[in-house]
């Protein structure tokens, strides 16, 4: 074992740095996200339905309102049509955030929990996010 | 050794399939494929009856385009009116800066809207004339060409869209409109607009917007905001009509069309007026 010494405490030195972060963080889990539906668009409904069932939106809501963008802006088509035949208006502003009106409660309680950055609203929900100040 | 190997070569030779066999297989998958298919569109109805994606309400058309009564235009409407108009509803900033402005129609004369027109001798009430500029929706639009990201695109009705999603702020679009019809956002626009209408987006730094002919009313069955604010001053239809009320506004005399030799098609057309009635069997001539 020449340099012997050495070579196991550099070992043990680029161990402690590679689990820092782990190290760091042990014990500190950040609590579950907490998701709002306490809106007053969402307590008038008779049943607490989205536009799709609950899974189907918590793993798909980004592809859909990615097809929803290109079938709008691209094709000029205004209407959704969900897996039971119910219609709905294509539209972030309209239809998501008309119910969904808390977004710091519903949309950025799990965007900042997973370290999601969207960037829906530098352009869209104009009348919450300019200087009146956030949604209340 | 020997024998593993002729182990491998018997389990080869009962998982090879023949060449007949092999193309029973291949018909029997293709069939069930075929059939599997067909059947997903029979239990699957609300694909079907969603054919048809548009609002009821929209209105319809080859070619869209619009039609400019000078005369009209410079008696009868505000021009401010029609600006502002557009403007407010499409939550357009009001950056005072003429380097970096953001306009989607706005108000020239006719020296600087028709200067390939211009001349020495030019009337000094053609000279005193004020017209409203926009973008001309293109036939043949360069800045789709141009445009990197297809950000840009011209719909099946020839509106010229933008789809800011995809905008990458390269301004090729800019340098390629003959129309300077396009502005980019040098920077937020949000604190320069002074009321944000709520039922539109707002663009965001670093997207080129232009007029859009308020291709989002179209869709739901109404005319542009410019159209409706001008008192009659601009009509709006299609092109490809006859019948439409821009083609019978193009029959009552001489319309022109900006930089219409550049090839891009232009669907704006401003009416300067003038017509002389046909006249029935061509008296000159007898």
């Amino acid at each position: 074992m020449h340099k012997g010494t050495r070579i196991i405490a550099f070992i043990a030195v680029f161990l402690i740095i590679a689990t820092m972060p782990f190290l760091a963080n042990h014990g500190q889990a950040s609590a579950d996200p907490e998701v709002s539906l306490d809106t007053p668009a969402v307590n008038e409904m008779p049943v607490k339905q989205c536009i799709e069932p609950l899974q189907d939106m918590r793993s798909e809501h980004m592809q859909i309102l990615d097809s929803w963008r290109d079938r709008v802006v691209r094709e000029g088509q205004t209407t959704y049509v969900n897996s039971v035949g119910q219609p709905y208006e294509m539209s972030l502003d309209e239809t998501c955030l008309s119910c969904h009106s808390n977004r710091e409660q519903f949309c950025d309680s799990c965007h900042s929990y997973s370290g999601v950055d969207v960037y829906c609203w530098s352009c869209h929900d104009g009348a919450s996010n300019n200087s009146n100040g956030g949604v209340e | 050794m020997r024998k593993r190997d002729d182990q491998q070569t018997k389990a080869y030779e009962s998982h090879s399939l023949k060449r007949r066999d092999f193309l029973k297989a291949a018909l029997a998958t293709g069939a069930v494929g075929l059939g599997g298919a067909a059947l997903l569109r029979f239990i699957s109805p609300a694909d079907t009856e969603a054919a048809d994606w548009g609002s009821p309400n929209a209105l319809g058309a080859k070619h869209w385009g619009l039609v400019i009564d000078v005369e009209k235009l410079n008696r009868f409407a505000n021009f401010s009116q029609i600006i502002e108009a557009c403007h407010a509803h499409h939550n357009v900033p009001a950056v005072n800066d003429p380097k970096t402005e953001v306009k989607w129609i706005w108000q020239d004369d006719f020296e600087h809207c028709f200067e390939e027109l211009d001349n020495a001798y030019l009337s000094e009430d053609i000279k005193a004339q004020e017209f409203l500029v926009l973008c001309n929706h293109c036939e043949n639009p360069s800045c789709v060409r141009v445009c990197p990201t297809q950000a840009t695109f011209k719909r099946d009705d020839g509106i010229v869209c933008m789809d800011y999603h995809r905008c990458i702020g390269c301004r090729f679009c800019m340098t390629g409109c003959p129309y300077n019809a396009r502005s980019l956002n040098f920077f937020d626009p949000r604190p320069y607009i002074k009321e944000i209408d709520p039922d539109y987006p707002t663009r965001t730094q670093g997207v080129v917007e232009k007029c859009t002919l308020c291709v989002e009313r179209i869709d739901q069955g109404l005319p542009p905001y410019c159209v409706e604010a001008s008192n009659g001053a601009i009509v709006f239809g299609d092109l490809a009509d006859p019948e439409s009320d821009v083609r019978q506004a193009l029959q009552s005399g001489l319309s022109i069309r900006r930089k219409a030799e550049l090839g891009a098609g232009p669907s704006v057309y401003y009416l300067i007026g003038g017509g002389v009635p046909a006249v029935a069997g061509g008296e000159l001539n007898a």
